[in-house]
């Protein structure tokens, strides 16, 4: 079974002084997998999509993608082995317009940095108008980001994370400071884009409709544990989930 | 379905218009050098040692510009401007190598040979810190300088007049071959430097300064885009005091004092970091008013200098290339 996942976190720990952010977590995602990460404020999420990324150092345990150990590894060495991610608040270049965040993100995947080769040449702006309007972006390619709406600059920030070719995404809370009218719209623009590809998705995620609707998978975070995974129907409605993540009281 | 959307490139048409523009910048790069040229034969030798010296001073603050573009001021560019102002003098007087072309890609190369073990720790800081690594640097430098004897110490040491190409400058016109061997240069590296800004590590250089963060998440390097583009930096200001040195034929350590470096500074942030040609117009813009200011208020030039830039500041913000560049042209 092992050998078939794409990510797999054993142990893993992290400790922020006295508060434990993420305590034994073993989690693993297929290629294919849409993996939903569900849990109240400060449950760890964030923590360990962090960890996965590169960005926070796990105290312990070990991070494995497509079976090589990236525990140790840079966010920028891990993107090059296909992991890609958007943020909870977009990160996004707000002086530049839309089309030149997309070009800065082709480039970064591509790795072919040039200092004689135009960043606006034809075959660029093409692939990038491609992507803008798979995102529904493309009448808003010469705007600059700082005029964007919320919802518009989250989506510029996944279509980011998608410029390249990656084989884990990792999305966080994809949908907060989004209005509840543009939620599912913008949950079906992702899915879309993402198509039949065989990615791995994690997604952090509150609402519970936009979980159950697009998680083949979920996993529920508690106190820096892990109190739920499985089949989502089954993982929301066991008691310590609803008692720790929808509220229900037991 | 694949996500990564693959359109077929269009070669031809991408080819052709990067061509297009690629031509229409190198005609206006010879058309400016021509028309300077023009104007050098017939203008006063006050006036073409005045551009000589603002072409030669705009190459530093290019490269200052060259790292605002990222983000990052350096206060220290008079460390550059030095290294490559005595290296240019040194081979002159000591290996009897006299050729001007040859002088000032000594001067550009020796300094980006100084700066380079600098660069990598130089890479890691930015805002404040950065500028005053930088300004650490120079001053550092200034008290070496000042100290070997053998450089001449406080006084410095003078350089006699280069050749071209194996020819010796004619006595009537050195000053104004000199200018049109700065010119020249000042002008092929304002060609390179647009085309380097428009490329693709030009934009990255740009995504570091508004979302470092992002950008390493994206797969690339912030930390080599500033090294590059201080090694970059390096070389500009190098090739700056070579030139600077044999126009003017005499060296000595204020070419790394604090204030030296902050009149690159200030020409940089007169011209914002959009325009090139912005650089030598503000370089230019600096000689002439220091000029007149001395001529006129000579106690007090750096007054009318710093209510100069009060005004630029205050109404141009983005520098006076701001005033044709467009404003998603970056």
């Amino acid at each position: 079974m092992s050998a078939e996942l794409l990510l797999q976190a054993s142990g893993l720990g992290k400790r922020f002084g006295a508060v434990v952010a993420a305590a034994d977590i073993n989690v693993g995602v297929a290629a294919g997998e849409r993996v939903s990460l569900i849990g109240s404020n400060g449950a760890g999420k964030t923590t360990f999509v962090n960890m996965i990324t590169g960005y926070l150092k796990p105290d312990e345990g070990e991070i494995r993608f497509d079976g090589r150990d990236v525990t140790a590894l840079s966010p920028r060495d891990i993107t090059h082995l296909g992991v890609a991610r958007s943020f909870q608040i977009p990160q996004l270049c707000a002086e530049l317009t839309v089309l030149d965040n997309v070009l800065v993100a082709m480039a970064c995947h591509a790795r072919r940095l040039s200092a004689w080769q135009p960043a606006r040449r034809a075959d660029a702006l093409a692939r990038a108008d491609a992507v803008l309007e798979r995102f529904g972006l493309g009448s808003q390619r010469a705007r600059r980001v700082a005029e964007l709406p919320g919802g518009v600059r989250k989506l510029l920030d996944i279509a980011m994370a998608m410029t390249g070719t990656p084989r884990l995404l990792l999305l966080d809370e994809p949908t907060s400071g989004v209005s509840a009218e543009e939620k599912f719209p913008m949950m079906e623009t992702i899915m879309t884009a993402l198509g039949q590809a065989p990615i791995g998705v994690l997604f952090v995620e509150h609402d519970m409709d936009i979980v159950m609707r697009y998680a083949t998978r979920v996993v529920a975070f508690a106190g820096g544990r892990v109190i739920g995974d499985g089949d989502p129907a089954a993982v929301l409605g066991a008691d310590e989930v609803r008692h720790h993540v929808t509220g229900h009281l037991q | 379905m694949a996500v990564v959307v693959n359109v077929s490139p269009a070669p031809d048409a991408g080819t052709r218009a990067k061509d297009a523009g690629r031509s229409r910048l190198l005609l206006g790069g010879l058309g400016a050098f021509a028309l300077l040229a023009v104007a050098g034969w017939f203008g006063p030798r006050w006036l073409t040692f005045l551009v000589t010296m603002a072409a030669a001073n705009g190459l530093v603050s290019l490269g200052i510009v060259c790292l605002m573009r990222g983000g990052v001021v350096p206060f220290g560019q008079g460390m550059v401007f030095a290294v490559g102002g005595y290296a240019a003098a040194l081979i002159y007087n000591k290996l009897g190598f006299t050729d001007a072309l040859g002088l000032a890609l000594a001067g550009g190369a020796l300094a980006v040979a100084v700066a380079a073990p600098f660069a990598p720790l130089l890479a890691r800081y930015r805002g404040i810190f950065f500028a005053m690594l930088t300004l650490a640097l120079s001053m550092v430098t200034y008290g070496l300088l000042m100290k070997m004897d053998a450089l001449g110490g406080s006084d410095g040491f003078n350089m006699s007049r280069p050749t071209l190409l194996g020819q010796a400058l004619p006595d009537a016109h050195a000053g104004y071959v000199l200018y049109l061997v700065t010119l020249g240069i000042a002008t092929l590296m304002a060609v390179l430097a647009r085309i380097y800004f428009d490329s693709t590590r030009g934009l990255i250089t740009l995504a570091v300064r508004e979302n470092e963060l992002r950008v390493e998440y994206l797969g690339g390097s912030a930390r080599r885009a500033m090294m590059l583009n201080f090694l970059i930096a390096a070389f500009c200001g190098g090739l700056g005091g070579a030139l600077a040195v044999m126009s003017l034929g005499h060296i000595d350590p204020n070419f790394s004092f604090w204030t030296t470096s902050g009149e690159f500074v200030f020409v940089a942030i007169l011209a914002g970091w959009q325009s090139v040609a912005a650089v030598f117009l503000s370089s230019v813009a600096l000689e002439v008013v220091r000029s007149f200011s001395s001529a006129y208020f000579p106690n007090s030039w750096q007054l009318a200098l710093g209510l100069f830039l009060l005004f630029v500041i205050r109404f141009l913000p983005r520098g006076i290339g701001s005033l044709w560049m467009k404003r998603d042209r970056t």
